[in-house]
């Protein structure tokens, strides 16, 4: 089959940037999606032209390096699944398509179709873990978490940090990917020390990156290629209430008690 | 023999893996009080450089980092969240003995040397399997959430080459929580200020100065800058080279840079021709293909692998009655059946195909079929423990496994070489450490299925953390300038590689090199290997990097993001290392493990050691000639478990 790919074109992040217009011809229903991109880019190399910087690595749908938004929808038309690892069978002979990168004023365009995600591992940096340092542990064993509550708790692991939430949000908002890890982490019993900490600091440094707030629209649950669902944004902002009304206090009366 | 004959290094060797003395138990415990610490107000003095930040990197840094020492990392990926150890699926194997099955440390210890076919260093695998219990520790404190009981207790499966359930997992996506513990305990000390993340940078060489590594030169992907970092002591993590066939169920950016550019600075390479095929990987459906995707070996633990008994049996599979079909496995080696070590497996998959039972459009493919099991405990069981991996199966062939058995093929996953290193994971040059699938690592011939994760996290979390502390505290280091006139000279050296790259301007794409590169590798090196194959790629390996560096065609601009460029860098290395794997294949006269020589092998077509001849790694000095370094033997002592013929019987 022949698609035409009208494709956005970004030199840099100062560039203003414009679409360019290619034609995938003899694509095959087997390749995956940068697959058929791949051969475009042989062609355009060929042709003494710049190929289409586009962001990859597993082309096994987890490890978040990929992702551009395909008419409209973030990875492409298939639900839970990542744009490597969108096949061809979900287009048919003559289509066109229009690629563009994730649009958000925290993720600025580094070329084409790649932007700059950093913002998120700040995120992380400013609680997205556990104070659990190398050779501390105990017995494994020693914590039982209920198979429901660790089934839940991965549900919201399985976050792989690509970005579509934000640019399917109207707002860019980065709720989904920050309420997923405060869940993960909150769900289990090793995540309940400095867990008001975790929310106030990961919120406040979602705020300070510039992404947006939610407003229910639940496009990012639509767009997420691992599902995780919006209930972890509620979640989330239990946690942040909780932290911002009570824990400070709490905290600051259980240290006055220590120092007693 | 062949003008690549291997040349013999002269007695006195350099590969001294200084083994602790003592009964095996004790030799980790003992070896730790020897090592010498550094006080901690004196830790954030001394500058640690890692490269790599996949479990191995990101957990070794993140450790070093708690303990006080100043930690710079890098990677190539826009995170250090991606690298490609996230895309490990089944588990990690620890010897809990949670399961009261009659696991000990000393059980994993054996199964280990065992699978790797004796070519293994007894003494790290020990250690290995002693580390393996704090692991899971370890990853529970972080938040890792593993498979839970209903009572709360941590769930295992077994795992190939084990008769046992000592794999903890969760789901198919064991890498990826891993990963992200350990990444995670990496960005508490980016916030806590002892590391730093150098992202979408990659190391293009390594600075070695007065015999000691002392730094790495790296460009930025973004803005093509070329920089030097100088430290203390390097640590390279940068996993495996098996992108060396192009088609692997490796990240497409997996490379050879950093080890093969250490290798030309002078650290020895340890059994490079020791690679890993996979027998449960989706078969190649076009020319295309950019890689392959790997389905969990787990999958065998309920799955049963099978082809027609006829040739050219053209039927769907669900008509095959039972009494036509081959469980060739289960008949082969009736006491591990499916669950056989993954190089037998391979090898059993491709000679049932080379006997034209081979299954799928291509004939190059073999059943795993669930029927049965589907049967015996019901879909939704079935689909609790591999969901994802049967979307995922759906998503790339557009069949349903459940419906129809799936189509599986071996590929290359995995390799058990890498830079030599001695007990304390430091190279032949000083100062230089080598952690996970980048050093030559304790799997000897072939790896068992969840021990990569294992091996990477001890390396990380417990064994990097004492011996690199060690190496700072014996070794006095002069304050390097950084405009030190060898440091310079690496630079332009680094600039100048990359002028001649984008100098060529020839008629070929980096890609297309590439992929005759890994087709030759794997007709050569693959699966089966023979003495005519190995020299006729010995003579095409080096006309193939000829003509790249004639007619390759790399895209203009070095001063932005040049994805072209980046590959042509990592290609060229590949074109050197492969000449390397073929060198260790050819002069390797044996079969052992993964590493098949026709020549070698028993009458029912299993490897056949030699013993006598071979019972030694490989470790390999660059000359200077490509086409001839200098072979290293480290003699393999094997004092606690004896050597015998494997037999999975």
């Amino acid at each position: 089959m022949n698609i035409t790919l009208k494709v956005w074109r970004q030199r840099n992040a100062q560039d203003p940037g414009h679409f360019e217009t290619y034609q995938a011809t003899n694509v095959s229903h087997e390749m995956s999606f940068l697959e058929m991109l791949d051969v475009v880019n042989e062609g355009l190399i060929l042709g003494g032209k710049d190929p289409i910087v586009f962001e990859h690595d597993c082309r096994e749908g987890i490890c978040g390096s990929c992702g551009f938004v395909i008419n409209g929808r973030p990875h492409g038309p298939w639900p839970g699944t990542t744009v490597c690892q969108l096949h061809m069978r979900a287009f048919k002979d003559g289509d066109h398509l229009i690629l563009e990168p994730w649009r958000a004023a925290a993720f600025p365009i580094v070329k084409d179709l790649m932007v700059d995600r950093s913002a998120f591992d700040r995120i992380i940096q400013a609680g997205g873990y556990l104070d659990a340092p190398t050779g501390a542990a105990q017995d494994a064993n020693a914590i039982l978490v209920p198979k429901e509550r660790a089934e839940l708790a991965f549900e919201a692991a399985a976050c792989i940090g690509c970005g579509a939430c934000v640019a399917a949000c109207p707002n860019a908002a980065a709720m989904l990917f920050t309420s997923a890890k405060i869940s993960h982490l909150g769900l289990l019993p090793q995540g309940q020390p400095r867990r008001s900490h975790r929310a106030l600091g990961m919120v406040a440094q979602m705020d300070a990156e510039g992404f947006g707030g939610c407003t229910n629209h639940g496009e990012c649950e639509g767009a997420c290629p691992k599902q995780i669902r919006m209930h972890f944004i509620a979640r989330m902002n239990r946690d942040l209430v909780t932290a911002s009304l009570w824990r400070p206090k709490l905290e600051g009366a259980l240290h006055t008690l220590a120092e007693i | 023999m062949s003008a690549h004959a291997a040349t013999d290094a002269a007695a006195g060797s350099r590969v001294q893996a200084k083994v602790p003395p003592g009964p095996i138990e004790q030799k980790w415990g003992r070896h730790k009080f020897d090592l010498k610490l550094v006080n901690p107000a004196n830790r954030r003095r001394h500058t640690i450089l890692f490269v790599g930040t996949g479990l191995a990197g990101a957990a070794g840094a993140a450790s070093l980092g708690e303990l006080g020492f100043n930690v710079k990392c890098f990677t190539y990926n826009d995170s250090a969240r991606r690298a490609h150890s996230i895309a490990a699926q089944g588990g990690i194997n620890a010897a809990k003995n949670y399961r009261n099955d009659g696991d000990s440390v000393w059980r994993l210890f054996y199964d280990t040397v065992k699978g790797g076919d004796f070519r293994s260093r007894e003494a790290n695998v020990y250690r290995l399997a002693e580390l393996s219990v704090r692991i899971i520790d370890q990853c529970v404190a972080q938040g890792v959430p593993f498979a839970r009981e209903y009572g709360g207790l941590l769930d295992t499966r077994s795992f190939g080459g084990a008769q046992l359930s000592r794999t903890f997992y969760a789901r198919g996506q064991t890498g990826q929580q891993l990963l992200l513990g350990a990444y995670q305990a990496l960005q508490r000390q980016v916030a806590a200020g002892t590391v730093s993340v150098e992202t979408h940078t990659e190391m293009l060489d390594l600075i070695v100065l007065d015999g000691r590594a002392r730094g790495v030169v790296t460009r930025d992907l973004r803005t093509g800058q070329i920089e030097s970092h100088l430290g203390d002591v390097v640590v390279l993590c940068t996993g495996g080279y098996g992108n060396v066939f192009y088609l692997s169920t490796n990240a497409k950016n997996c490379n050879a840079t950093a080890i093969w550019r250490a290798h030309k600075r002078g650290a020895f390479f340890g059994n490079p021709c020791y690679t890993q095929i996979h027998p449960t990987c989706i078969p190649v459906s076009g020319e295309y293909q950019s890689k392959l995707t790997l389905m969990s070996e787990s999958l065998r633990n309920d799955g049963r692998v099978w082809v027609p008994k006829r040739k050219g049996d053209t039927r769907s599979p669900n008509e095959i009655p039972e009494d036509e079909r081959d469980y060739y496995l289960e008949r082969k080696y009736p006491s591990f059946g499916n669950l056989a070590p993954r190089d037998i497996a391979s090898r059993a998959a491709k000679e049932v195909c080379d006997e034209g039972r081979g299954v799928g459009s291509t004939g190059l493919g073999v059943y795993l079929d669930f029927r049965d099991s589907i049967q015996r405990l019901g879909q939704q069981v079935i689909g609790e423990r591999y969901g994802n991996l049967f979307e995922m199966y759906e998503r790339i062939t557009g069949e349903n496994g459940y419906k129809v058995p799936m189509r599986i093929f071996p590929a290359v996953h995995y390799v058990m070489g890498g830079l030599w290193v001695g007990y304390d994971l430091e190279s032949t040059i000083p100062g230089l450490f080598v952690g996970g699938e980048a050093n030559f690592s304790d799997h000897g011939a072939n790896r068992l299925g969840a021990s990569a994760l294992m091996q990477g996290l001890a390396d990380g979390y417990f064994i990097l953390p004492a011996t690199v502390p060690d190496y700072l505290a014996r070794t006095k280091l002069d304050k390097l300038p950084s405009d030190h006139p060898e440091v310079r000279r690496v630079e332009s050296e680094v600039r100048d590689r990359i002028a001649r790259l984008l100098a060529v301007k020839g008629k070929r794409t980096v890609d297309s090199f590439h992929r005759e590169l890994g087709v030759l590798m794997w007709n050569y090196c693959g699966m089966a290997r023979n003495e005519a194959g190995l020299t006729a790629a010995l003579e095409k390996i080096p006309a193939l990097r000829e003509e790249f560096w004639r007619n390759v065609l790399v895209v203009d601009g070095s001063d932005t993001v040049n994805q072209s460029l980046e590959k042509a860098g990592r290609v060229a290395d590949f074109l050197e290392l492969a000449e390397l794997i073929c060198i260790d294949a050819l002069h390797r006269r044996e079969s052992c493990g993964g590493h098949f020589r026709e020549e070698s092998q028993t009458e029912d077509h299993e490897a056949k050691r030699d013993d006598q001849n071979f019972c030694y790694a490989g470790a390999w000095e660059h000359t200077g000639d490509l086409g001839n370094p200098a072979l290293h033997r480290e003699p393999l002592v094997f004092e606690n478990i004896a050597l015998s013929e494997r037999s999975y019987k």
